[in-house]
């Protein structure tokens, strides 16, 4: 039974997988809370596919594919309330302007390539099986970004997400506080694409803390829970695809979503109280 | 004008502030027409004052354009004789209900945690003289024993005082309520105005945005009365005239007469929306 567990481990494929699925997991959880406490979800799948055609041109250029999305991302993250200010248009307006261009641009540059382009598609989809260790450790460096961010501006970030108005009232630089999680969400984003591919970011950011939000009313707790059930859901969503020989991208997302709608489910057998209002 | 009933003084110890709040000649919202124009006054410390006029004559614009919550198009606002922008932490704001959100999963604790968060500063965690803090808070508004509940499973009054005791863990000079007391119980409204009291009595000085004029006559010290403009500012014995009223309300005001009594009724209570 238990080599059940144990006999993908031998593979160095699925240790490096195994590995990237928990840093994955546990900053797509974190920096999810604020997605779904502050509903950036649009923004995040935006940025997503905006990071497309960085990957394009690094993979042109044969650079760090990492390097190329993280530019795309945090310039389009940086982009939506300028243009927006600009053109007088709503910030759901502008993101849909930005991100459909910029993934636009990421198919057209595709389609210049004379030859394999199989390698591009792994991003839209995601391998994590595929992870090598020079992405763990550029994976790894982002992942200490961010978390080091939210640990310095915790509070910050926690009295903007519940009350912006008084944080500007307290002299907070709203703005700015704005743009570092936006900049945040940008950088997840980078970190889990090879895990989960540029389609499907966005499960990884909102559904498990989506969960971790039926199961408690703290915020810390949101997040703790959060990242529990997201590296949980990369753990089955793994073992699911090395077994039945499915994509893993998919396979994790579907997992996490079962989990969702079984959480939700067991509230009501449970007849726990529904979150207020 | 009334000789000031407190007079606070510079931590130098020698020269006392003359005024708290000074707002000179302020025009401020958005776009070309400003939402609220030519605004002159001057609070002394240890005042109470309300400021009241019909929905739509500023009274929220006026507090978020002291706060630097809106563009100033003219005019000064100056907190103890300074730029009141430069020192924002030393203003408490407590805002309408309607803007909290009630499904946010942060404990009451948390929330008046927040008031500490300037004093505590960037990247540091709250000490054991902020949770000391947040205890006074929480008892001085009656809610210990709430003090782990979700702030959505609060009733109105509660959550009204919660937010109130976030400003007093923030303990600054200048307090704005935007209507503290509107759509809760009476018993909340009189603890309420009991802690303003106090915090009057301590030498804060505090400004309510209110449609209980029954209360500003009674309680407070000052009425600034708005409508756009700046419409009469003194104490209620001056301010309370029909004219004023009738200037300030216009027709939303009915002032019936029974008997030899004139009695006052602002319609607000019937077009404003229950929170």
């Amino acid at each position: 039974m238990i080599d059940v567990l144990t006999e993908p481990l031998q593979y160095g494929f699925m240790q490096r997988a195994l590995l990237g699925g928990i840093l994955v997991g546990t900053i797509c959880a974190i920096i999810g809370t604020y997605v779904v406490l502050r509903g950036l979800a649009f923004i995040g799948d935006a940025l997503a596919h905006a990071a497309f055609p960085g990957v394009v041109i690094a993979y042109m250029l044969k650079a760090n594919i990492y390097l190329g999305a993280a530019i795309f991302t945090v310039a389009t993250a940086l982009g939506i309330g300028f243009v927006s200010r600009r053109a007088r248009t709503s910030y759901d307006t502008t993101i849909g302007i930005l991100f459909a261009g910029a993934f636009a641009l990421g198919i057209l540059l595709m389609s210049t390539i004379q030859g394999y382009t199989a390698d591009l598609f792994s991003f839209l989809f995601g391998n994590i099986l595929g992870v090598s260790t020079a992405d763990l450790v550029v994976a790894g460096v982002l992942a200490s970004l961010v978390l080091a961010a939210v640990a310095l501006c915790y509070k910050e970030l926690l009295l903007l997400s519940f009350d912006p108005t008084v944080a500007e009232a307290m002299g907070y630089p709203v703005q700015g506080l704005n743009y570092l999680l936006l900049s945040l969400v940008a950088l997840t984003v980078v970190i889990s694409i090879q895990a989960v591919g540029i389609v499907l970011v966005v499960a990884l950011l909102v559904t498990p803390s989506a969960t971790a939000y039926l199961l408690t009313e703290r915020f810390l707790r949101m997040m703790a829970l959060g990242v529990l059930v997201s590296i949980l859901a990369i753990f089955l969503g793994l073992y699911m695809s090395f077994y039945l020989n499915v994509a893993s991208g998919a396979a994790i997302v579907l997992v996490s979503t079962c989990l969702f709608f079984a959480t939700l489910g067991f509230r009501r057998l449970a007849g726990r109280p529904t979150p207020p209002l | 004008m009334n000789e000031p009933s407190a007079v606070s003084h510079h931590p130098s110890g020698k020269t006392p502030w003359h005024y708290c709040l000074e707002v000179r000649d302020l025009a401020a919202g958005y776009g070309e027409k400003p939402a609220i124009d030519g605004i002159t006054f001057a609070i002394r410390p240890g005042q109470m004052v309300g400021v009241i006029g019909p929905n739509g004559a500023g009274k929220t614009t006026l507090f978020k354009a002291i706060l630097g919550l809106i563009p100033i198009l003219r005019g000064q606002i100056l907190l103890h004789d300074a730029d009141a922008h430069t020192q924002q932490a030393m203003m408490g704001y407590l805002p309408q209900l309607d803007d909290i959100q009630r499904t946010f999963p942060v404990s009451v604790t948390d929330v008046v945690m927040m008031g500490r968060y300037p004093r505590i500063g960037w990247s540091r965690w709250p000490r054991n003289e902020d949770r000391t803090s947040v205890r006074q808070a929480l008892d001085r508004v009656d809610l210990l024993d709430h003090r782990d509940t979700q702030v959505g499973r609060l009733s109105g009054g509660q959550l009204q005082r919660a937010l109130l005791a976030r400003v007093l863990a923030q303990d600054p000079h200048l307090l704005l309520l935007d209507e503290p007391v509107s759509g809760v119980d009476p018993a909340t409204q009189h603890s309420i105005f009991g802690v303003l009291e106090e915090l009057r009595n301590d030498g804060k000085t505090v400004v309510v945005a209110t449609h209980d004029l029954n209360c500003v006559a009674e309680r407070f010290d000052q009425v600034l009365c708005l409508s756009t403009s700046l419409v009469a500012y003194g104490p209620p014995a001056e301010v309370f005239r029909e004219d004023i009223l009738e200037a300030t309300y216009g027709s939303h005001l009915m002032i019936v007469k029974v008997g030899d009594r004139r009695v006052v009724v602002a319609d607000e209570h019937r077009t404003r929306p229950k929170g």
